[in-house]
């Protein structure tokens, strides 16, 4: 296409992208406490609030338990399955791994839903643990999708010449699979985790009366009204995610990895 | 390694804890979910466990079938407009050098990443009064006041496109980047414009692609639910709204796991219909 209407094009898709991104900054900047514009001076007020109030500071504590512990979950899951997997080809292996893709593919209300039945049958609704592990079923996708990938690039020579050389599986998955997939683990779990941190749905419907989140508490504090807070929650939660994309982007493979997600959402 | 099989516990070990979790938490919950949706309400939130065919009888109301048709028309809406600005978009990014695209990629992720909750907000104070766009339009003298443009129809097609363009791009970015550079090349050595060189050969050659993105921002879009509370009014709650009421306002869960029992199947209808589109295209292909 004609150079200079593809860079009109970008650069609008980029306004479009960044557009409501700074707005939202400019407005956490303001020190006005009621939107005004223009911004009325400037201050890191609203910032300092988030860090010290307690109704904010107690979602960011269980947003932070919930995702660390949800993605270590939802590896501990991928990484034997994909393991597997990549070993045995066999069908029911297929399956379940086709099972763990799922909760990606239904409508996030469906699986909350079932969520929130299971917990209130076995009477654990409403608790942290029901988040986390909801969570963990919920993403585990992500790890898998990555974990299985990076187990496909071990290349198979490597192993055998490991094998000849008088190593046993512990030994070869040790010293020669596990290095040579650590990275797409920690991928999986950067992506699980983030996704994890902004989740709604799931956290809201299996405990939000009790565990509050950050997504539940800036919903509920939107129900209330305005407050400058979360201009500037928004903004960390932007600069957070960018920080760890921006990681993989930079130390990972990022466009093989979307490349693999695109690929395996469509040939389910 | 492969072609192997497994055999005995000992093989099977790393298998055991996958399936028991996937198995316990995932498809337990849904079991629990079916049959809840066939057991009878009683007040107060509770329901005794039977057979019963009422809450499947009481999804076809008006109410929910305007609310279904709702969902579907602006789900497709939103998803028309997404591949229609996402294709020529990833095309793009696809041709650029290594480096830029990461760039790019690292933006998408992290727009998609961001919680539905936080690109309402965002969407609500850019298109608000007091801080919105239109004050800019009015500073540069186009508006000559500022206006409330959310909630609004049109401020949840835009929020719902801003969540699914970076979906669209991930989900064309796998195909679009297997694109043979030559064939564009190719079309312009034999004289075709580079706008008619899109349309006939990139275009033209994705048409699989194209279809199935579709469906998949779809089914994407289909599951919304914090924007249209945020965003639209009322009349633009979608399904998953409606689910969600029913459930934790009405406490009347065995409706609720009857419309999504419901709606899975509709959503499981367009999985299925993408597997289809994906089948045709390798058979294509060859």
């Amino acid at each position: 296409m004609n150079r200079a209407l593809r860079n009109l094009f970008l650069t609008f898709t980029l306004i479009f992208l960044l557009c409501p991104i700074a707005v939202v900054a400019g407005v956490s900047l303001n020190a006005d406490k009621f939107l005004v514009f223009p911004p009325q001076g400037l201050s890191l007020a609203w910032y300092a609030e988030l860090f010290t109030e307690s109704s904010w500071l107690i979602p960011i504590k269980n947003s932070m338990i919930i995702a660390t512990l949800s993605s270590l979950m939802a590896i501990s899951i991928a990484l034997p399955l994909a393991y597997f997997l990549w070993r045995y080809q066999v069908f029911y292996a297929r399956a379940l791994f086709a099972l763990g893709i799922s909760p990606f593919l239904l409508p996030p209300v469906i699986t909350a839903l079932g969520f929130l039945s299971f917990w209130a049958t076995i009477g654990l609704y409403g608790q942290m643990i029901a988040t986390i592990v909801s969570h963990a079923i919920f993403f585990v996708t992500l790890p898998l999708v990555t974990i299985s990938l990076g187990f496909e690039s071990v290349d198979r020579e490597i192993i055998e010449a490991a094998e000849t050389m008088g190593a046993d599986s512990r030994v070869v998955f040790r010293t020669v699979v596990f290095p040579l997939i650590r990275s797409y683990m920690v991928s999986g779990y950067a992506f699980c985790f983030v996704l994890s941190l902004n989740e709604y749905i799931v956290a809201y419907m299996v405990s939000g009366f009790t565990v509050e989140t950050l997504p539940i508490k800036i919903f509920n504090s939107l129900r209330y009204g305005y407050t400058p807070v979360m201009a500037s929650v928004t903004v960390v939660f932007v600069l957070l995610a960018a920080l760890i994309f921006g990681l993989i982007g930079r130390f990972g493979d990022l466009p093989r990895l979307l490349g693999a997600m695109g690929a395996e959402n469509r040939n389910l | 390694m492969t072609g192997e099989r497994p055999r005995g516990l000992k093989n099977h070990l790393p298998i055991i804890y996958p399936a028991a979790m996937l198995g316990i938490f995932f498809i337990i919950p849904f079991g629990i979910m079916v049959t809840i949706s066939f057991f009878k309400r009683q007040s107060g939130g509770f329901y005794t466990s039977t057979f019963d065919l009422n809450n499947y009888q009481n999804l076809f109301t008006e109410h929910f079938a305007r609310v279904l048709a709702f969902s579907i028309f602006i789900s497709a809406l939103c998803a028309v407009i997404s591949v229609a600005l996402g294709f020529p978009f990833t095309y793009f990014i696809t041709r650029m050098r290594r480096k830029t695209q990461v760039v790019w990629l690292v933006m998408l992720v992290s727009v998609l990443s961001l919680s539905a909750v936080i690109i309402g907000f965002a969407w609500s104070l850019i298109l608000s009064q007091s801080a919105g766009i239109s004050n800019f339009f009015v500073w540069l003298g186009v508006m000559k006041q500022p206006t409330s443009w959310s909630p609004s129809f049109w401020a949840l097609l835009c929020g719902l496109c801003y969540v699914a363009f970076p979906y669209t791009v991930l989900v064309l970015y796998p195909p679009l980047s297997r694109l043979d550079p030559h064939l564009p090349e190719a079309a312009q050595t034999l004289g075709a414009s580079p706008i008619k060189t899109f349309f006939t050969v990139v275009v033209g050659s994705s048409r699989a692609a194209v279809v199935s993105s579709l469906v998949m921002v779809f089914a994407f879009t289909l599951g919304t639910y914090v924007l249209p509370q945020i965003l639209g009014r009322p009349q633009h709650w979608t399904l998953s709204v409606l689910i969600t009421d029913e459930a934790i306002y009405h406490s009347n869960l065995p409706l609720s796991a009857a419309m999504a029992v419901f709606f899975m199947l509709v959503s499981l209808a367009l999985v299925g219909l993408t597997m289809k589109i994906g089948k045709g295209r390798t058979v294509e292909s060859k």
